[in-house]
């Protein structure tokens, strides 16, 4: 099975500590470190165990600059057998669609079976998926957190409802993924890996090579403008619960069992 | 000779002439000998390399003091002593056993003045060997130490390999015994001069016993005792590569080629630069053939007493971890897959099949094994080439994943921004008392100190590294540290298999402490101590901060206060402080300097200290265990009568602090970092008015 997975990288969430810029319309970018967008992640461990039971092939693709090279190759550590770096000047300031747009482009270059995105990004809005799959008119699922193969044609997928439910599927292909964390558990890959693929060449692919009309991508082709970026001030702290041990526990319990966390 | 007896060799068996029926034996049992010692040397010659010819005289002396000298068998006392019997008994037979083997008689050897006085010894070494065996049988089918029960996920309990071993020396020695009796006890019926038995010893007491038996029986018993010795004998010599017996003849080269750098990690390969590691196609021990020989002679040469893990803090709490059986599995594999008949085995990978993941990573590396085991097997060093193997496969528990990859972007396993690594020195009421130079841009002091990730980013653990700069202030030490350029040691980074971002971390952090031009590094931190001092090249002298205190007292710039009347202290030692380092006594001279104090051991102390759990990335593990370590160690506490904990190390603090909680005893039980104590206890300014200094030393 020839499987698509688009990636990006993002600033990590966990190794920064996030602070609005000057002008207040996006944070500051100077000290930051970034990593693949943890659902990504995911997605390509999942592409990885579905060629290792079938075989076939994994390509990861990114929207980026030279920087997000690093990523392509950290999957590729992983396991993926091709990278494609997709970068253009003409691709900058492009909203969700326009991103979307020029992965739809790169898709009709190849011929994949299998599409699989990261349910969202951590600094994104979780559009990407949906529409790659509306503008290539295939089958979409997000939230997928299992997958079987049943032939070349179909896949069972599960996936995740709220309240912890399942919601079993099948879907035919080539379909659109959308995939949830804590759907596998991604291999780790370390400075050695990376130095492995390190001498591996990535193509990069730009507006012209996948035939796109700059007017449709872009800032001006952009339909959404981020307009502001703030951190929320700090609500009312946490609610001491007082009491004895047995009443405080009590009163947990009654608190957890109102919000629906016990059945 | 007795009249009418005729040797064995010149006796007959079953018509067939004991000449030639014995060397039949004894060419068949050699033979079968050298077939088998060839079939295990196989495993051996395709195994990784390792180097371990070099230093010979200090190997010799290792050789004197645990093998000859059976150094470490008392820690265990009564099965110790027992075992010092045993091992003195084989090596004063060996030479009678020998002489009868080659000689077919028993008269090759005894001659003179000093051929009776060995007769005599060898005589009461043959009656202890017995009676041990009978002891240890009795042990091992009535008392039943439970260190040598077999948990069912291991499969059948080895007593009736034990039993059948010690019967097999039992009747090795009654054999030499009747042999010996019967001869005697003819010459005595016949009145003539015997030489004297060594009194209450076996062949005497057979002697007494045998004294009324016809000539005829004591002839039979003479040529059967010969020949049930003989061939009990050369079973024996070939039925011991097939178990724990095998260490008679293995434990020699073990302990020859022991490790001898205490806290050190061996490397990916053995002869390969880290430069060259990039052109090695696969890390660590994946298959059975990816362990080095001596590795496997340690396989060979374990002797299932148990004693490693009984000592385990992980093994102790339930974790699927147990040093016997991660030796004995590997030696069951190999039996399988290099066997006596037959042909070897493909390389299955050893993780899945006789080991799991959670078995590899439950091993805090303490060390409590390797102190423990009489014939120095070493664990630390295969645990980590199996993480190794894990990690260069992508084996990573997620729970690391992210501490691991923080390291490799930050510096530290936290995430935490690099800018604010010295920001624990900012602290308003700390830094109106002490300042703390920022060796940066060019900036020198004589003394470096290494802080760390977990004092320099936890906010508890932040207190040690405030007293620590306070007492290092204090008693004039010019000072700095490294700030935003100070990586995390990396020390736990090695030790759970990621040589490559160790690396990488070493290499950072040895430019920056090279360009702060200190003269001397210290620390207060055992782990990093431990990773400066032995995974770290050619950087200035280490201490940890317990021996520069210890070296301040003495000299008498430290004084203390005299401590709380009410409180009870004991020293917890750190694994890579104590066990790793062997600093036992400067810890312990510091606390006693201090007036008034009144310090317990724990029964598991120094040597035998048992871990708080695990330092390093070992804390964002997720252990499957039925309680935490820690919880055991602060009930130890307990139980000596202490309520306060005082360590040396800010993972122990974490552990113990935890454990505390955990264990319920909060409010009865506290614990304090040594620098803490030290910092709160210290007279400020030590000059001769001072009435309440009291110099310690």
């Amino acid at each position: 099975m020839e499987i698509l997975v688009c990636v990006r990288r993002v600033p990590d969430t966990s190794e920064n500590e996030i602070q609005l810029n000057a002008a207040g319309n996006d944070i500051e970018r100077d000290d930051l470190v970034y990593s693949i967008n943890e659902w990504d992640n995911y997605a390509v461990e999942e592409a990885l165990q579905i060629v290792s039971r079938i075989g076939g092939t994994v390509t990861v693709a990114t929207v980026g600059g030279e920087d997000d090279e690093e990523v392509l190759r950290r999957e590729m550590a992983m396991g993926a057998t091709h990278g494609v770096l997709i970068s253009d000047d003409a691709f900058a300031g492009s909203d969700a669609r326009g991103i979307a747009t020029i992965l739809k482009a790169f898709v009709q270059k190849g011929k994949y079976d299998l599409i699989l995105t990261g349910v969202q990004a951590e600094d994104g809005g979780a559009l990407v998926g949906g529409m790659l799959a509306a503008m290539l008119d295939y089958p979409f699922a997000s939230l997928v957190n299992s997958i079987e193969v049943l032939d070349q044609k179909a896949l069972k997928i599960s996936r995740e409802i709220a309240g912890g439910n399942k919601e079993i599927n099948e879907i035919d292909l080539p379909c659109v993924l959308s995939i949830q964390t804590g759907i596998n558990e991604p291999r780790y890959v370390g400075m050695r890996g990376i130095r492995q693929v390190a001498s591996i060449p990535i193509p990069t692919l730009g507006a012209p090579e996948l035939g796109l009309d700059p007017q449709s991508i872009g800032v001006s082709a952009a339909k959404i403008q981020r307009v502001d970026y703030f951190t929320p001030a700090m609500g009312k702290g946490a609610e001491m619960l007082q009491g004895s041990r047995e009443e405080i526990v009590e009163k947990l319990f009654e608190l957890v069992a109102a919000k629906g966390g016990l059945k | 000779m007795v009249e009418g007896f005729r040797s064995p060799a010149e006796s007959t068996y079953w018509w067939i002439q004991g000449h030639t029926l014995f060397l039949m034996i004894h060419l068949l049992g050699l033979a079968c000998f050298l077939y088998i010692a060839a079939k295990r040397l196989r495993p051996l010659l395709r195994a990784q390399a390792d180097v371990r010819f070099d230093r010979p005289l200090q190997r010799l002396g290792k050789v004197f003091q645990f093998w000859l000298g059976q150094w470490r068998h008392p820690r265990y006392p009564a099965a110790g002593v027992i075992h010092i019997f045993v091992f003195a008994g084989f090596l004063l037979l060996a030479t009678r056993a020998f002489s009868l083997i080659l000689g077919f008689s028993d008269n090759s050897v005894s001659f003179g003045l000093m051929g009776r006085i060995y007769d005599q010894v060898r005589e009461y070494a043959t009656t202890v060997v017995f009676f041990c065996m009978v002891i240890l049988a009795v042990r091992r089918l009535v008392f039943k130490p439970a260190r040598y029960a077999v948990p069912p996920k291991f499969g059948r309990g080895h007593t009736g390999d034990a039993v059948f071993l010690l019967a097999l020396i039992a009747i090795l020695m009654l054999a030499d015994s009747l042999f010996e009796a019967s001869k005697l006890a003819a010459q005595a019926q016949q009145g003539q001069p015997a030489e004297a038995l060594a009194f209450l010893s076996l062949p005497w007491m057979l002697e007494g016993a045998l004294f009324a038996a016809s000539w005829s029986t004591l002839h039979t018993i003479y040529l059967g005792g010969y020949l049930a010795h003989d061939l009990t004998f050369f079973f024996l010599l070939c039925y011991r590569p097939f178990g724990i017996q095998f260490h008679v003849e293995t434990s020699l080269f073990s302990i020859f080629f022991a490790k001898l750098d205490h806290g050190t990690l061996k490397p990916v390969r053995w002869g390969i630069p880290d430069e060259q590691l990039d052109q090695v196609k696969s890390f660590g021990v994946k298959t059975f053939d990816d362990f080095t020989w001596k590795h496997m002679l340690d396989f060979y040469s374990c002797a299932d007493c148990g004693r490693c893990s009984d000592n385990c803090p992980a093994n102790s709490v339930g974790r699927p971890l147990s040093p016997r059986f991660l030796t004995i599995k590997a030696r069951d594999y190999c039996f399988t897959h290099y066997p006596v008949v037959g042909k070897a085995g493909n390389g299955v990978a050893l993780i899945g099949s006789i080991y799991s993941e959670d078995e590899i990573w439950s091993c805090t590396t303490c060390g409590a094994c390797e102190q423990e085991c009489p014939l120095l097997v070493e664990y630390i060093d295969k645990i980590v080439d199996l993480r190794r193997g894990m990690v260069d496969e992508g084996k990573v528990p997620q729970s690391l994943q992210k501490p691991l990859k923080a390291l490799e972007s930050r510096g530290n396993p936290y995430g935490k921004m690099e800018k604010k690594k010295a920001d624990w020195t900012k602290a308003k009421e700390f830094h109106d008392d002490c300042q703390v130079t920022i060796l940066d841009s060019g900036k020198t002091a004589e003394t470096l100190y290494f802080v760390d990730s977990v004092t320099s980013y936890d906010d508890r653990m932040q207190a040690i590294g405030r007293a620590t700069a306070k007492i290092l202030d204090r008693v004039g030490t010019n000072f700095g540290i490294l700030g935003a350029a100070e990586k995390d040691s990396g020390h736990e980074v090695r030790r759970f298999g990621e040589e490559i971002l160790f690396m990488a971390l070493r290499d950072s952090n040895s430019e920056a402490i090279k360009a702060s031009g200190a003269q001397r590094i210290v620390t207060a931190d055992p782990h990093a101590y431990n990773a400066l001092k032995h995974d770290y090249k050619d950087l200035p002298p280490v201490e940890h901060i317990s021996e520069l205190i210890a070296r301040e007292v003495k000299a008498g710039k430290i004084s203390f206060h005299p401590a709380d009347k009410d409180k009870v202290y004991t020293y917890h030692d750190p694994c890579y402080l104590g066990r790793h380092n062997h600093v036992y006594d400067d810890p312990r001279s510091v606390l006693d300097a201090i007036p008034g104090m009144n310090r317990v051991e724990m029964m598991r102390s120094r040597d035998r200290s048992f871990c708080c759990g695990g330092g390093g990335l070992m804390l964002f593990y997720e252990p499957k265990e039925e309680e935490r370590i820690g919880v055991k160690r602060v009930q130890m506490a307990a139980e000596a009568g202490a309520n306060v904990i005082v360590t040396a190390c800010p993972f122990c603090m974490t552990n113990i602090e935890d454990a505390i909680k955990v264990a319920g005893l909060e409010g009865k039980m506290t614990a304090i970092d040594l620098t803490e104590l030290v910092e709160k206890q210290m007279v400020r300014e030590v000059s001769n008015e001072s009435e309440t200094a009291v110099h310690g030393g």
